[in-house]
């Protein structure tokens, strides 16, 4: 029995999410935002500091908005999962998680549920990120008909759900262990600061020490903006005089580094909920 | 909590009546399996609490102490929720949701935020979703608490309704008078222990018919006078004073103690005759004042049998 329980929260949180207008409203302007000052700042610098580098022969010169318009899909869906989970600790704090402890719900359904809605938040972002960059000048499924470039579209989601379902996991496992918000807030810094920085979303990470290179490979953020870029750009390109090949093979690698990261952290939110007494 | 044992009975309401910090809500998180049973063994409705978790999760339905109510969604919403989690179909979750609105009058505000309901409204949304699955047991932590006369009223006409229907029921409270008005059964509870069970007026029994309490000039002595009167249960010594428990009725026994007390040459200075409350078994039982919490042994030292 129970089979589809964990729609039920997905439905409640969902709910809330629309019922939020001003959450709701500055999830789907934030990410837009990002792209809109961040990309065009940062852009507009790396264009004339690469100016001067000549481009290798043959192959696809790629601007930098572009690049980074990848890095920004990943950073959104990162945040938007690493704050899937506070729901939980609020749902705790005002006292609604004992009624859904106390029902015969089995607790993979709670963690299932709130980790698919982060995931449609998420995809909803992606959406808008896509859509708005491709207003500004972001050279996204270039040369693409449409049908694939909503092939290469679903690529991405499928890439970003992934990781996304690997994240509210990990931030439901913290948020059911935690007390207060705040210590939720804390821990996300913490998190959030080196995935984000070392990881190849915002610059080639082959300037890196080797030390940093290596740590950005273990980091789900790389793989992520591997996916991203494969579908979203090409599997050959170059940036900024930094050439960026992405084979099927490191495509599967990518795919199949952050299907474990998700499974991963789920078992340690599956040890954590039923771990956690709830009065 | 240590050596708490009672059982209730099909179709009963059941009270565990006790001061803040008894225990009272340890014991229904535990039963509702909120907290897991450490020791010892409680069968709900034929299902083993440490074995069967599921199988007591679906026959209860729970009134927590606070409200919990999400504050963004409807009445209708809240007890759609409810219903979907313990996999009620579409239909009945519907039929159900108009039938408990109208019981606890809500219909008119099946469709508002829970954030404009009233905090006595937001108890009766909180019973109906309750009472959604048609649960065998209903738990209720403290159901009237915060809430002013009218509405406590209101709230126990519910809960005698739903009993009616035949569905237990089990509240704790730390109100005499919720537990005297509603119950079958009472336990009473203090520092995680129960200390006495039964029947409101079994338990007030206990403490013989009527309560009289007296100042005098010389209450050790006037102790002894009333301990060896005819009618006279026991005497207690109080701050000032002293309390006797009577068999008969007071008001025909009052003149022939107070000739006992002239003729021994002791002198009244104040007399109160009453029935014994819960309250007074609370204290007889416990030493303490339920009001007092989890203070009090001043008061517990001051109070002294001084004979029978």
């Amino acid at each position: 029995m129970n089979g589809t329980g964990f729609l039920t929260i997905y439905w409640r949180d969902m709910l809330r999410f629309v019922r939020f207008k001003t959450l709701l409203f500055s999830s789907l302007v934030q990410p837009a935002l990002w792209l809109a000052f961040f990309g065009i700042a940062m852009s507009a610098n790396f264009s004339r500091l690469s100016a001067g580098l000549p481009a290798i022969p043959g192959v696809t010169v790629v601007g930098y908005l572009t690049f980074m318009a990848a890095g920004v899909i990943a950073l959104t869906t990162l945040f938007t999962s690493l704050f899937g989970g506070i729901v939980i600790l609020f749902d705790k704090n005002w006292g609604m998680m004992r009624e859904v402890m106390a029902s015969p719900l089995p607790r993979e359904h709670i963690i299932i549920g709130i980790a698919l809605s982060g995931m449609t938040k998420s995809f909803i972002q992606v959406l808008i990120i896509t859509a708005f960059g491709l207003l500004i000048g972001v050279g996204f499924f270039p040369g693409y008909s449409p049908g694939q470039a909503v092939l290469a579209f679903l690529g991405v989601l499928l890439f970003c759900g992934v990781f996304s379902l690997g994240f509210v996991f990990l931030s439901s496992a913290i948020a059911v262990s935690l007390e207060s918000p705040e210590g939720l807030q804390g821990i996300i810094t913490l998190l959030s600061l080196p995935l984000f920085f070392v990881s190849n979303a915002l610059y080639p990470i082959s300037a890196f020490p080797p030390v940093l290179q290596e740590l950005s490979w273990g980091n789900p953020l790389t793989h992520l903006v591997n996916g991203v870029r494969y579908f979203a750009i090409g599997p050959d390109f170059q940036v900024i005089g930094v050439r960026y090949v992405t084979s099927p093979e490191d495509l599967a690698v990518s795919l199949g580094f952050l299907s474990a990261f998700a499974l991963a952290t789920f078992g340690l939110a599956w040890w954590r909920f039923h771990e956690a007494v709830v009065t | 909590m240590d050596g708490v044992s009672f059982h209730v009975v099909d179709g009963e309401v059941f009270s565990l009546l006790g001061p803040n910090g008894a225990g009272k809500s340890t014991v229904i998180n535990v039963l509702t399996t909120l907290l897991p049973l450490q020791e010892g063994h409680v069968t709900l409705a034929g299902c083993d609490l440490a074995t069967q978790p599921a199988c007591v999760r679906r026959s209860i339905g729970i009134v927590f102490q606070e409200v919990t109510l999400d504050r963004d969604m409807t009445c209708r919403e809240i007890l759609d929720f409810h219903g979907r989690l313990y996999r009620m179909d579409k239909r009945e979750r519907q039929s159900r949701t108009g039938e408990l609105l109208s019981l606890v009058e809500l219909d008119e505000w099946a469709d508002t935020l829970t954030k404009h309901l009233s905090g006595g409204m937001k108890r009766r949304l909180e019973i109906a979703r309750g009472l959604m699955t048609r649960p065998r047991i209903l738990f209720l932590d403290e159901p009237t608490i915060g809430l002013d006369p009218q509405t406590r009223r209101k709230i126990w006409d519910y809960i005698r309704n739903v009993n009616r229907e035949g569905t237990t029921i089990v509240l704790t409270t730390h109100y005499m008078d919720e537990a005297d008005r509603l119950s079958n059964r009472i336990s009473i509870m203090d520092r995680g222990r129960i200390i006495v069970t039964g029947e409101g007026w079994e338990l007030k029994n206990r403490l013989g018919q009527d309560l009289i309490y007296l100042e005098t000039s010389d209450d050790t002595r006037a102790g002894e006078v009333l301990s060896k009167a005819p009618g006279v249960e026991s005497v207690q010594g109080k701050a000032h004073g002293l309390l006797a428990m009577v068999r008969e009725d007071g008001t025909h026994l009052l003149p022939a103690l107070m000739a006992d007390l002239q003729g021994a040459g002791i002198r009244v200075q104040t007399v109160n005759l009453k029935k014994p409350s819960l309250e007074d078994v609370f204290l007889y039982y416990t030493g303490r004042d339920l009001r007092d919490g989890g203070v009090g042994n001043e008061k517990r030292a001051a109070i002294h049998p001084v004979g029978r």
